[in-house]
C-alpha cells in the first residue's frame, strides 16, 4: 500500500542496502532491510511497553459481541488488514506487530475494564479501538490515567481533544458543514428537517447543523425530532415531514433504526429522487441492512466511499475483500479504522520511539499518502485533516461520488460560534 | 426456635473462608488491576445478598434489581461528577462549573435536583433512602394489592425498562446513554490511583461483611422464619394473623438498599455509571449470579457473583468472539445439574464429608436442623 520512506530509520547500513537495490522496487525489499537493523529496544522503549527486539504488541478493542458488533466488525477487520500489511512490509522499527484483541461487548464499562487490562497487564504500545462515543468516553479517563495511545476511528461529535487519542474519523464540523453548503447551493435549500437518534452525537451534530443553517445559510430548521436508539416507529415524524415539506431532510439516525426509517419513508410515498435527504449516519455497511432499493437517491456526507476512484483505494478494496470475503462492504468508519495502525506506524518511525509521550508529541504533521481516502495529515489537535465528500446512494448499495471539497478540511473539535 | 449462636458450624466455616479469601488471599496474590476487578465483582455480591433475602427466603423474585443498583450508583456518581466539574476543570465549556454532558445539551445552570448532591452527607443518605423509598412505594403498591409471583417479576422488569428509557431520554440531566464518566475525586481524595483502589477495595469488603451480618441477623430472627414460612405457605401465614404484605415490603426494601450500596461502590471503584446497569438485561444477570451461587445461601450467592463475573472476564479475554456462548452453556449446566446452585452442590456432596470427619472425632451432635442450604421450611 504505502511506500512511504521510513524516516525514523537512517542507519548507514540500510542506506547502503537500499542504494545497492536501487533497481528493485523498494516495497519488496523493505522488510529484510528493516529487520536487519532494528534499533535497540532499550532506546525505543523507555517506559516498559510490550516491545521486544522482534515484536511490538498493540491492542484491538472493539465490540465483537452485542448490538454494536455489526458496526464494529468492519473496524476490527480493517485494523487486522493494516497490521498484516505493515508486517509484510517489515513491521514498525524492525518489529512485527502482534495484536491482542479484547471484546468490549457493546458495554461501556467493559470497554473501560478491557482498556485498562490492555494498558496495565499487557503493556500494549497502542490501542486501536472504540466505536460509539459512549465507549470512548468510558475509555478516555483510563487512557489518560495510564498514559496509553488510542486510535479512534468513528466520526463523532467533537468537543473533545486528548493527548492520548488520535481521532482518525471526522469531527462534526468536518462532516457536516461542507455537506450543508453543498446541498444549499445545489438544491437551493432553505428549509431543513432534522431527525436523529437520541444521544450525544446526533444532538451535537444537529446543534452545529442548526447554527450553520440559521447563521450562515440563512435558512430555517422546520423540525427537530429525536428517537431512542433502536426505535422502529417513524410514522409520526414522516407525517410531520409531509406537512412541513422541508427542502432537505437531514438525518443522523443510527444503527438498526435506519432500516425501519427508510422503509417507512418509502412506504409513505416520499421519493428520495425528488425529496432531498442528507444523512451523516448511513454508510455502505448500513445500506447492507436497509437495502439499496429503499435508500437509492439519498445523499450521504462522509469522507470515504468504497467507490472512490483513486489508486490507493483501488489497491485497498481488493486487499480487504481478499482477506475478508467478496461480499464485505467497506464504509467510512472501516476506512478510518484502517488508518489507525498506519498512522501509528508512521508516527513511531517519525519519533524513533514507541514511548507514548514521544508519539503524542510527534503526531502533529504526520502524513499518510497511502490512505484509501487520499492524502491525510494529523492536525495539532490530534484530529485528521481530511476532505468532505457527498455521495448519492445507488440501487446496488454503493455510493456515487457527487461532490468533494477541493482542499482538506481543517478539524475543529471546539468550533467557535457553533456551541 | 432461634439458634443461640449467630452462625452454626458450616456457616462459620463459610464466613471464615470468605473472609480469608477477601481480606488476605486475594489482596496478597492479585495485582491492583485484578483486585479492582474483584472489587467490581463484589459490587454485584451486594445485589446477590439482597436477592437471597428477598427471593431465596421471601420467595419474591425481583427482575429489577438493576433499578436499585442504578439509583445507588447514580446518587454516588452525581456527587462525584459535581466534584469533577469544578470551574477550573471545565473551563472550555460554554458554562463552566456544570457537568460536561449538561453543557453539551445546552443546559446553562445546574438543575435543582442536582444541587443537594454537593453534600456528601446528603449523598450517603440518598444512596440508602432514594432506592429504599422507591422500593417501599413499589412494594406497597404491589403487595398490599396481593400482586405477587410472576406478575410482580414482570412489573419489576417494566420498572427497569422505564428507568432506562428515562435516563437515556433525559440526557441533559443524566448523561444519557454515555452515563456519567470521568469521576475523579471524593472530597478531594483521588479515587483513581492504585493505592486508592486498594483502600476502596477494603472499604467495600468491610461493607459487604456488615451487610452479611445484617442479612444473617434478619435470617435468624422471627422475621426470617416468617419470610420462609411465607414463601412456603403464604395463606397459612396470613391466616395466622401476620400481615404478609408488610413482611414482603420489608424484604424487598432490604434487597433494594443492599443493591444500592453495591451500586454506589460500583461508581467509586469503576469510576463511572451508565444506564447499562439499570436495564432488564443486567437485572436478569444479577438474578443469574444468585441462582448459580445458590439463592438459599448467603455465602453461596456471594461466591456466585464472584465466580460468574470472574468467568465472564477470563472467558472474554481468552475467546473474544465465543465467550458469550461459553458463559450461556455454563449457566444452563449449573441450573440443570444443581438446582440449588453451587451452595447446593456444597451442601450435598462436600458438607457431609466434612461433617463425617468431625463426627468421627467428637461426640455426635445434631447440626442438621439448621443447615444453610436445604431450603426447608422453618421447623
Amino acid at each position: 500500500m504505502s511506500d512511504e520512506p521510513n524516516k525514523g530509520l537512517f542507519s548507514p547500513l540500510r542506506r547502503k542496502l537500499l542504494m545497492g537495490m536501487a533497481a528493485v522496487p523498494a516495497i519488496t525489499m523493505l522488510p529484510r532491510a528493516s529487520f536487519a537493523q532494528a534499533p535497540a529496544t532499550s532506546a525505543v522503549n523507555t517506559t516498559g511497553l510490550a516491545v521486544t527486539d522482534t515484536e511490538v504488541t498493540v491492542g484491538i478493542l472493539h465490540s465483537a459481541t452485542g448490538t454494536m458488533a455489526i458496526s464494529e466488525t468492519g473496524s476490527i477487520e480493517a485494523e487486522k488488514l493494516a497490521i498484516e500489511q505493515i508486517n509484510a512490509m517489515g513491521g514498525v522499527l524492525g518489529r512485527k506487530i502482534k495484536f491482542i484483541q479484547e471484546d468490549g461487548a457493546s458495554d461501556w464499562p467493559t470497554f473501560a475494564e478491557k482498556a485498562k487490562k490492555l494498558l496495565v497487564n499487557d503493556k500494549v504500545a497502542a490501542i486501536m479501538g472504540c466505536w460509539t462515543s459512549a465507549s470512548r468516553k468510558a475509555v478516555l479517563p483510563v487512557m489518560e490515567q495510564y498514559n496509553g495511545m488510542l486510535y479512534y476511528p468513528t466520526f463523532y461529535e467533537g468537543l473533545e481533544q486528548s493527548k492520548n487519542v488520535i481521532y482518525t474519523g471526522q469531527e462534526a464540523t468536518q462532516q457536516i458543514l461542507a455537506g450543508l453548503n453543498w446541498i444549499a447551493k445545489e438544491k437551493g435549500a432553505k428549509s431543513f428537517f432534522f431527525i436523529g437518534s437520541d444521544y450525544i452525537w446526533p444532538r451535537t451534530s444537529n446543534k452545529i447543523a442548526r447554527k450553520h443553517v440559521e447563521n450562515v445559510l440563512k435558512g430555517k430548521v422546520v423540525g427537530e425530532e429525536y428517537y431512542p436508539l433502536g426505535n422502529t416507529q417513524f410514522n409520526s415524524v414522516i407525517n410531520k415531514i409531509k406537512l412541513t415539506k422541508p427542502d432537505v431532510i437531514f438525518t443522523d439516525v443510527v444503527g438498526g433504526s435506519n432500516v425501519a426509517f427508510y422503509k417507512q419513508l418509502k412506504a409513505a410515498g416520499i421519493d428520495l429522487s425528488k425529496q432531498a435527504l442528507l444523512t451523516i449516519s448511513v454508510t455502505e455497511d448500513e445500506i447492507d441492512g436497509i437495502g439499496g432499493e429503499n435508500i437509492a437517491g439519498a445523499y450521504a456526507c462522509m469522507k470515504y466511499f468504497q467507490s472512490l476512484d483513486n489508486p490507493n483505494n483501488k489497491a485497498f478494496v481488493p486487499a480487504f475483500k481478499k482477506m475478508w470475503g467478496e461480499k464485505t462492504v467497506i464504509g467510512d468508519v472501516t476506512q478510518a479504522a484502517y488508518l489507525g495502525p498506519w498512522l501509528w506506524k508512521l508516527t513511531v518511525e517519525k519519533a524513533g520511539s514507541f514511548d507514548v509521550d514521544k508519539i503524542a508529541a510527534a503526531s502533529p504533521g504526520v502524513e499518510f499518502k497511502g490512505a484509501p481516502e487520499g492524502y491525510v495529515r494529523i492536525h495539532e489537535n490530534h484530529h485528521l485533516w481530511s476532505k468532505t465528500r457527498v455521495g448519492r446512494a445507488k440501487l446496488d448499495g454503493q455510493f456515487e461520488l457527487i461532490y468533494e471539497t477541493a482542499d482538506l478540511v481543517e478539524p475543529d473539535p471546539f468550533p467557535k460560534g457553533y456551541q | 426456635m432461634i439458634n443461640s449462636r449467630f452462625f452454626n458450624r458450616s456457616e462459620l466455616m463459610g464466613f471464615i473462608a470468605l473472609a480469608a479469601v477477601l481480606f488476605v488471599i486475594l489482596p496478597l496474590t492479585l495485582d491492583v488491576f485484578r483486585l479492582n476487578l474483584v472489587a467490581k465483582y463484589l459490587t454485584y455480591a451486594f445485589v446477590a445478598l439482597g436477592l437471597v433475602l428477598c427471593w431465596g427466603y421471601g420467595g419474591i423474585l425481583s427482575l429489577g434489581q438493576g433499578v436499585f443498583f442504578g439509583l445507588g450508583g447514580y446518587c454516588m456518581a452525581m456527587f462525584l461528577k459535581l466534584e469533577a466539574s469544578s470551574v477550573e476543570n471545565t473551563k472550555i465549556q460554554s458554562t463552566p462549573g456544570i457537568p460536561d454532558f449538561m453543557d453539551w445539551n445546552q443546559i446553562t445552570s445546574l438543575p435543582l435536583f442536582w444541587q443537594p448532591f454537593h453534600s456528601l452527607t446528603f449523598t450517603i443518605l440518598a444512596i440508602i433512602l432514594v432506592p429504599g423509598v422507591f422500593a417501599l412505594i413499589i412494594g406497597t403498591a404491589m403487595f398490599k394489592r396481593r400482586v405477587g409471583g410472576t406478575y410482580f417479576a414482570i412489573i419489576t422488569q417494566a420498572v427497569a425498562a422505564i428507568l432506562t428509557i428515562l435516563i437515556v431520554g433525559q440526557q441533559g440531566y443524566t448523561g444519557g446513554i454515555n452515563g456519567m464518566t470521568d469521576l475523579r475525586t471524593l472530597k478531594g481524595w483521588d479515587i483513581r490511583p492504585d493505592h486508592a483502589k486498594v483502600i476502596l477495595y477494603f472499604v467495600e469488603v468491610v461493607l459487604l461483611f456488615a451487610c452479611i451480618g445484617i442479612a444473617q441477623f434478619i435470617r435468624l430472627t422471627k422475621l426470617g422464619r416468617i419470610l420462609v414460612a411465607m414463601r412456603e405457605q403464604e395463606d397459612r401465614v396470613r391466616f395466622s394473623g401476620y400481615s404478609v404484605a408488610n413482611f414482603k415490603i420489608f424484604a424487598f426494601c432490604m434487597a433494594a438498599v443492599f443493591a444500592a450500596i453495591g451500586g454506589a461502590m460500583f461508581a467509586l471503584n469503576v469510576g463511572f455509571m451508565s444506564p447499562s446497569f439499570v436495564g432488564i438485561v443486567p437485572s436478569i444477570e444479577m438474578v443469574i449470579y444468585t441462582a448459580v451461587g445458590g439463592r438459599m445461601s448467603i455465602f453461596g450467592a456471594i461466591w456466585g457473583a464472584l465466580l460468574v463475573n470472574f468467568a465472564k472476564t477470563s472467558l472474554s479475554e481468552s475467546f473474544p468472539q465465543l465467550w458469550l456462548f461459553g458463559l450461556g452453556a455454563l449457566f444452563i449446566a449449573v441450573v440443570l445439574a444443581f438446582p440449588n446452585g453451587l451452595s447446593g452442590l456444597w451442601a450435598d456432596y462436600v458438607q457431609p464429608r466434612i461433617d463425617r470427619l468431625f463426627a468421627s472425632r467428637k461426640p455426635k451432635r445434631d447440626w442438621k436442623d439448621n443447615s444453610v442450604a436445604d431450603g426447608a421450611p422453618a421447623e
